[in-house]
């Protein structure tokens, strides 16, 4: 086995006239966190998608820890875990009896309440999903993806539309859940956020990869080739004012 | 890796019993199963009274050339029943379909005797007979003053019979309309909700086959309505004194019936659940289905009392089927061998069903 636990190789998906995802190849290593970025219908969601095995491709070749998208879909949906964006539970079933579920679709013996302590929700687990706040819901979401204990998951914008503070509580979250090992791959639109989580980060335009790099050197090589910002960078953003001024407590209880 | 073969029974179960533990949550599962039904048959249980008429059947050799024969053929209310196997026409007679038999012959002694047979499945209508043809024979008798014997005579029997009440004929129907909305109503919501909040596309993203979900789905509307019908036959027996002839083995073979309709009834939810882009399509969708079936279906009056013109229409219904099969094993104690062509009906109906919700039924 290599120490690639994704390989996309020249993949594409075409739509009838549109080609969302046009050759693109990139590995992502065990154990990183990788970022995909890109504008809005870049291809970034189809893309995952692929991997997920929940999409057909047109042609390319992805494996996932080896095994085939066109073949083993059962074995890697096994050993994947995965976030959608905007997706919904099952009405009217708690929490604890959502990862019960999800524990017998995974087919696997699962403590709802050891999860739910993971992503902080213990106290939530006689909820339904429609009451908790949009970052107790993405929290949720990420705390499903982890019931068969996976060696990769896919996180499609896990923040969008979260407040400051939710976000922050999500990224030491998502820090969590690679510090035990666990592969990451995700997108996102907040620059900051690939910044701090991402190892290396794919920059996708117009179903193609731009770039594949770690933050670190992609700025750097714009600094490099002479790039200034036209307005001197100050040493704190309003972002930092507001979670200076408000504090780190989430505010969704 | 840990390689454990991995068990779609395992986990269509645990889809099972998440949808159950939903659905016993959600009122509006619970009021159109239970409540809806159990409203009908309280209302037309106490109300009862279809419209009126006395069926009567006149014996092979009875004379029917006579004044007798004439009033009664003339009568509103009096139904003469002919041309039918006689044998079967004694049994009706029993169960109540029919009113009474009637015989007229002469006696060689030159008397005319009239021989009402009527039965306790039906004694009301059966008096009533009584008295319309005691009211003739004597005014009969009296324009023959000369004589001093009365010219015509009247002998009564009584044979034993079921009595058939309004509730034996309402609960079915009740029970069959409440099995077709779950199937149709509940199925349609609940897979179109599924599909539109992504949770369809969350189970594909686990190791489930599609064909799972929907037999864990429609295992738990399943085993809902199993639950919701034995509430209603028995709180039908124990309160209104729904018959149940061959007790147990009745009652086992109506849950048998009712469990072969509601899985072609799924079969038109998932159609809807295709053809409905959003739920606020699925009621219009979903009446087109159930409403004609509710009216014609024999679900609140016998079909016969429809024009005959309607009649086919309420004979294409697969209702109307499983309406039928639940009155013949409930009250004349039929088995399931008997209403073979009521289940062969309903059967094709689930083959066109089940072909037309493959093509139609979407995932996303």
């Amino acid at each position: 086995m290599t120490d690639n636990i994704i390989e996309v190789k020249d993949l594409v998906k075409k739509y009838d006239t549109l080609t969302a995802v046009d050759g693109i190849s990139f590995n992502v290593r065990d154990g990183e966190v990788f970022g995909l970025l890109g504008p809005n219908g870049a291809g970034k969601t189809t893309t995952l998608e692929i991997m997920e095995t929940l999409r057909d491709k047109t042609s390319g070749e992805v494996f996932i820890n080896g095994l085939s998208v066109d073949k083993d879909q059962s074995e890697i949906k096994q050993i994947i875990g995965i976030q959608l964006q905007a997706a919904g539970f099952y009405p009217n079933l708690y929490l604890n009896e959502l990862i019960e579920l999800f524990a017998g679709l995974y087919n696997v013996n699962t403590d709802p309440d050891e999860l739910l302590d993971l992503v902080d929700l213990r106290e939530k687990r006689n909820s339904k999903f429609k009451e908790l706040s949009g970052g107790q819901k993405q929290r949720f979401s990420i705390c499903t993806t982890l019931i068969n204990d996976p060696k990769l998951i896919f996180l499609d914008e896990p923040t969008t539309g979260l407040d400051p503070q939710a976000r922050r509580n999500l990224w030491e979250l998502i820090k969590r859940i690679k510090a035990k090992g666990t592969t990451i791959m995700l997108t996102t639109h907040y620059m900051d956020e690939a910044e701090i989580l991402c190892d290396r980060v794919g920059i996708i335009d117009h179903g193609k990869i731009i770039t594949i790099d770690s933050p670190d050197n992609l700025i750097d090589d714009l600094v490099r080739s002479g790039f200034e910002r036209p307005k001197q960078v100050k040493l704190a953003s309003l972002e930092d004012v507001f979670i200076n001024l408000t504090g780190h407590t989430i505010r969704d209880a | 890796m840990k390689d454990i073969k991995y068990n779609h029974l395992r986990a269509m179960l645990s889809l099972t019993k998440a949808s159950l533990k939903a659905m016993t949550r959600n009122p509006s599962a619970v009021v159109f199963n239970l409540v809806f039904p159990l409203i009908f048959i309280l209302v037309f249980g106490f109300i009862g009274g279809s419209s009126f008429k006395i069926d009567v059947v006149f014996e092979k050799n009875s004379d029917t050339s006579n004044h007798i024969y004439r009033e009664l053929a003339n009568n509103n209310t009096i139904n003469i029943i002919k041309n039918l196997d006689y044998d079967a026409a004694f049994s009706d007679l029993e169960k109540g379909r029919i009113d009474a038999f009637v015989n007229i012959e002469n006696s060689p002694s030159g008397k005319q005797i009239v021989s009402l047979k009527t039965t306790k499945a039906s004694p009301e209508r059966g008096s009533i007979l009584k008295m319309i043809i005691s009211e003739i024979v004597n005014k009969q008798n009296l324009a023959f003053t000369d004589t001093e014997v009365p010219k015509t005579e009247l002998k009564e029997t009584e044979i034993e019979g079921r009595r058939y009440k309004t509730i034996d004929f309402i609960l079915p129907g009740q029970l069959g309309f409440s099995l077709l909305s779950a199937g149709v109503f509940g199925t349609a919501f609940i897979f179109i909700s599924l599909r539109q909040t992504l949770v369809l596309k969350r189970f594909f993203a686990t190791p489930v086959k599609k064909v799972y979900i929907i037999l864990g789905e429609s295992l738990s509307r399943l085993i809902f309505s199993i639950f919701t019908s034995i509430i209603i036959i028995l709180l039908g027996y124990y309160i209104f004194g729904f018959t149940l002839v061959n007790g147990f083995v009745t009652f086992l073979n109506m849950l048998i019936v009712s469990v072969i309709a509601l899985i072609v009834f799924l079969g038109f939810g998932f159609v809807v659940s295709g053809i409905a882009k959003n739920e606020s399509a699925v009621p219009p969708i979903a009446n087109l289905i159930t409403l004609p079936q509710f009216l014609l279906a024999g679900t609140f009056f016998p079909i016969s009392n429809f024009p005959e013109w309607l009649q086919p229409v309420s004979r294409a219904l697969p209702l109307t089927y499983l309406n039928e099969a639940l009155r013949k094993i409930s009250f004349e104690g039929a088995g399931l061998f008997d209403v073979w062509k009521d289940i062969i009906i309903m059967l094709i109906w689930g083959v066109v069903v089940y072909a037309i919700a493959v093509k139609v039924f979407k995932w996303e």
